[in-house]
């Protein structure tokens, strides 16, 4: 179990901001978010969201274990 | 020795006056100590409130390394980041910097720097409530231009 953050307006447009999935990778992670709601993974891989695992961002792929923090971070405001 | 945080995010209103006498106690060799408050404006009734998330853990962490360049560069004895996150009321203040340094020039430059990154690069994420209801908003093109005036220095 992966749990996942939602932030700014992710969170709004899926209408929860923590929720845990089982996913052993980002990948599949994202699929399955896709596949309980298409637009929500679309907005996922959107222009400028970038993805944080257990706090730190990352590029690309990731191994998830049970106790990963996923955080997905639409386009940063400033405060 | 100070081992207070340096790095604040709260949810409750603060006193910027209470944490710049406190930023200023004790010092011996600190010649010089600028600050700068923010405050939440009310744009004519267009914002009947602004709403800032953060991610506790990882704003806190991105603001601690950005201030500890900033102290590097500029020499600075301390500083102080106090960030309201949560609902904000116009008139309440959003943000608080203090910089410590020997002398004006660099704490000057220090918090005008530390503030053109925390409003347009620092992870929050911010809302407006207005009478039309809530809109997410990203930095300004005036937010981006200030900040990368340290860029090319």
């Amino acid at each position: 179990m992966a749990r996942v953050l939602l932030f700014g307006r992710l969170a709004d447009q899926a209408g929860w901001r923590d929720r845990a999935f089982e996913a052993t990778s980002l990948k599949a992670l994202r699929d399955l978010i896709a596949n309980g709601d298409l637009a929500l993974g679309e907005a996922l891989s959107g222009p400028g969201v970038q993805v944080a695992v257990d706090k730190a961002l990352v590029r690309g792929e990731a191994a998830l274990t049970a106790a990963t923090e996923v955080a997905f971070l639409p386009p940063m405001s400033g405060g | 020795m100070r081992m207070r945080p340096k790095i604040i995010l709260t949810a409750d209103p603060f006193e910027p006056g209470a944490l710049l006498t406190r930023f200023c106690a004790g010092r011996a060799e600190t010649g010089a100590v600028a600050s700068f408050t923010g405050l939440a404006r009310a744009e004519q009734g267009q914002a009947a409130a602004l709403e800032l998330e953060a991610y506790p853990g990882f704003t806190d962490t991105a603001i601690s390394e950005f201030a500890e360049a900033a102290r590097a560069r500029f020499h600075l004895h301390d500083y102080l980041v106090v960030h309201r996150t949560g609902r904000i009321a116009p008139g309440e203040a959003i943000v608080f910097v203090a910089t410590a340094a020997g002398h004006r020039r660099e704490a000057f430059e220090a918090c005008d720097f530390l503030m053109d990154w925390l409003k347009s690069r620092a992870p929050f994420w911010k809302k407006e409530h207005g009478p039309d209801g809530a809109r997410w908003i990203e930095p300004t093109d005036r937010d981006r231009t200030d900040a990368s005036r340290w860029d090319q220095e």
